[in-house]
């Protein structure tokens, strides 16, 4: 089902989004990466996507580097374009990759953002070699509390903690840092993190769209990667999205639904334009000719170059989950 | 070949109280403008390396985080990779504990940094087995103490199988971790990164003797300096390595003035600012193991007896030995020096700048120390972010250049090349 002449992504403004996702292969340098995100950024694009996991490619294919690694090396020389690499959950410390991003959002003055993933292989599990591979079912059920802690300590550090009171000398003001106490069913931690909120407090949360992900998806998605074989599956995609942030008690018009752009998939311009999609990611690479084809339509809306990458969705910048809980 | 080179590291100022925030030109600790700086005037000044530390809890005292030193650092790597996109020759040296990651991790994140940065890449290997830091990590704190220094070797030959592997299988088995698979990269542009180890026990320097590039020691005087050098060179041979395998580079502090009388007045004043009243009544509590705050930091010292089974302060090393015993010391030096009152004493006590004068005779002192095999080099721990380094690189540097000790430019692209070290 189509739906023309409805506007475009409801209560995001005018904007189709355009993502590209690229991977963490090719000849590792600098060099390399950087020519890739800088013809991104030359297309007009909103955010780059790193695909990555542990999964080590076929010696015969290029070697993969670390995505985080990539987003920061990229970032002060790259101005304008969000940065959001994937961090998988199932082997990493929620505490490593707190800061990871939390800094990345710093390096970049405030365009970081994290794919959310988890690690599905046998393979991967024995690169670790601590615990064997799961069903997606519980790689989720621990993603979940993965990202609660990794968000709940970006809020561990409330914005003007750090007040240099030279007439008691403290540097900091510890009413205004806080433990998180997490205690899940898959670990606990602790906290305060060991770095300060950074410039968005919450770097965009990406999550790619799949059944045991919608716990996931409603509680904490930003931005939510579909795949769709046509436009009538692109606007079901994007509305059990809604309905389930709808149902975490969340504004669906804060969650952006971008349709993932394959050759046999949905005309991405027709899929923005009736509303089945907030926006699109490409998956073959920048495509300038695209975002024309959007900008012609009146379907994008300029960005200030200075724009963090919560400013370029419209999200506000959030309150802290602590200052509020506590005042 | 004429004389012995200096090799100079730059830690950058952070979470200890060697670091002063309440200068007027104290800048933000975290913005990455403030590493920008710091990291450009390090290149500019030619030094082997940026330096970056790791603390993975925040330090608490008397059970509430510790509010008077500065607090709060970004990701040791992230910030690292930033670097390397500002800077071109400069290397890139970060602490990251082995006891809280997996090597098959550590060792990509490393090697993505070594690639992303043409090979700049170093590597401070620390292993800690606190419960306390525990709490942060899915693993809390398992490791047994006296595991240690099994778990450091352990995941070093992990990584280095992995790091020079050539994306071949590796099958890894050891007391603590087993894992099989391939590597995702090939071997870096130095190899593998530059390894520093920093542990003094004797544990730690056998260590170091068998696996390190570089090593932080805090060894002061000459004579001190010279006995560790012996010592961890010494042990060299064992593992078949050769003395100039290792950079041995001692932390210093330094005060700068045009005249000494000048340079005297500065280090006193930040050594004033470094030990503001409230902490050296945090530094008393530390010894005395209890609660000094009803004490006055301008008057005498407590006359009750320190709690010697307690510690009270989480999340750093505590180096006291017998509590009783050092208060005792401390109450006759007091005394010894006309009646010292708390914070003049905790200033009296607490380390002195290593290197105080004119930049011409800072780098006089400096060069003797290295020439006389007290050390390689220095990691210089400036008390300022983020200008704390300006002043040296502008003078002092020139100076030892003048000496004929120190390079007048980069030599190679990679920090092995700044380091003299051969690739693995």
């Amino acid at each position: 089902m189509t739906r023309p002449g409805v506007a475009v992504g409801e209560g995001m403004g005018a904007h189709a989004y355009v993502a590209v996702e690229l991977g963490t292969g090719g000849e590792p340098s600098a060099a390399h990466h950087l020519a890739g995100v800088r013809a991104v950024a030359h297309s007009g694009a909103d955010l780059v996507l790193w695909a990555d996991s542990f999964v080590p490619p076929d010696p015969a294919e290029p070697p993969t580097l670390d995505a985080v690694a990539i987003a920061a090396r990229v970032a002060p020389v790259v101005p304008g374009i969000g940065l959001v690499p994937t961090v998988t959950v199932t082997h990493t410390e929620p505490f490593h990759i707190s800061k990871a991003i939390a800094t990345l959002d710093l390096v970049s003055q405030g365009r970081a953002g994290w794919q959310v993933a988890v690690s599905r292989t046998e393979e991967e599990a024995l690169l670790f070699g601590r615990k064997p591979a799961a069903p997606p079912a519980l790689l989720w059920q621990e993603a979940a509390e993965a990202v609660e802690v990794v968000v709940r300590l970006w809020d561990s550090w409330e914005d003007d903690a750090v007040i240099r009171d030279v007439a008691t000398g403290r540097y900091v003001d510890r009413d205004r840092l806080h433990y998180i106490d997490f205690v899940g069913e898959f670990f606990s931690v602790k906290g305060p993190s060991i770095t300060p909120r950074s410039p968005q407090a919450h770097p965009l949360v990406v999550v790619r769209d799949e059944p045991d992900a919608l716990p996931v998806v409603a509680r904490w998605a930003d931005v939510v990667r579909v795949a769709a074989p046509d436009l009538a599956a692109a606007h079901t995609a994007r509305e059990q999205v809604r309905a389930v942030v709808t149902g975490a008690g969340r504004d669906p018009d804060a969650v952006a639904v971008l349709l993932d752009v394959t050759p046999e998939g949905p005309d991405p311009v027709e899929a923005v334009r009736v509303g089945a999609a907030d926006g699109v990611t490409l998956l073959g690479g920048p495509d300038a000719a695209l975002v024309a084809r959007l900008d012609e339509l009146g379907l994008r809306r300029p960005v200030a170059g200075s724009a963090t990458l919560r400013e370029r969705f419209g999200l506000p910048r959030p309150a802290n989950f602590f200052a509020e809980a506590h005042r | 070949m004429s004389k012995k080179q200096i090799h100079l590291a730059a830690h950058f100022p952070g979470v200890n109280n060697t670091t002063v925030w309440s200068d007027p030109e104290s800048g933000s600790q975290t913005d990455f403008a403030s590493f920008v700086h710091f990291a450009r005037t390090a290149e500019r000044g030619l030094f082997d390396f940026l330096f970056l530390a790791e603390g993975l809890r925040l330090r608490e005292h008397r059970g509430k985080i510790h509010d008077l030193d500065v607090v709060g650092r970004p990701d040791t790597l992230t910030v690292l990779n930033a670097i390397a996109a500002v800077t071109e020759h400069l290397g890139l040296g970060g602490t990251i504990n082995t006891t809280f990651n997996e090597p098959y991790e550590l060792a990509r994140q490393f090697a993505s940094l070594d690639h992303l940065s043409g090979g700049r890449a170093a590597w401070n290997l620390v292993t800690s087995s606190d419960a306390f830091t525990g709490e942060n990590f899915r693993r809390g704190g398992f490791l047994k103490p006296e595991e240690r220094y099994d778990r450091a070797q352990e995941i070093l030959d992990a990584a280095t199988a992995l790091w020079l592997s050539d994306r071949e299988p590796v099958k890894f088995e050891s007391a603590q971790f087993t894992f099989a698979g391939r590597f995702t990269l090939p071997p870096t542009p130095q190899g593998h990164p530059v390894l520093i180890q920093s542990g003094d026990s004797n544990e730690g320097r056998e260590f170091g003797a068998r696996t390190a590039d570089a090593i932080f020691s805090r060894h002061g005087t000459i004579a001190a300096g010279q006995a560790f050098y012996q010592d961890l060179k010494g042990r060299m041979p064992r593992y078949g390595r050769r003395p100039e395998e290792i950079t041995i580079l001692p932390a210093t502090t330094f005060a700068l003035g045009d005249t000494e009388a000048e340079a005297q007045e500065n280090a006193e004043r930040v050594r004033r600012e470094q030990v503001s009243p409230q902490t050296a009544i945090a530094f008393l509590e530390q010894v005395w193991g209890r609660d000094l705050s009803a004490y006055d930091p301008d008057g005498p010292l407590p006359d009750v007896e320190p709690d010697a089974g307690a510690t009270i302060t989480r999340g750093r090393v505590r180096h006291e030995k017998d509590p009783v015993a050092v208060a005792t010391a401390w109450r006759e030096l007091a005394a010894a020096k006309g009646g010292l009152s708390i914070r003049e004493l905790i200033i009296e006590t607490t380390a002195r700048q290593s290197f105080v004068g004119t930049p011409k005779q800072v780098a006089a002192q400096m060069d003797e120390y290295v020439q006389q095999d007290a050390s390689d080099g220095f990691i210089l721990v400036p008390h300022l972010v983020p200008g704390g380094l300006d002043e040296f690189v502008d003078k002092v540097i020139p100076e030892l250049q003048d000496l004929g000790s120190f390079r007048t430019a980069y030599t190679g692209p990679t920090l092995r090349d700044h380091l003299g070290l051969e690739r693995p």
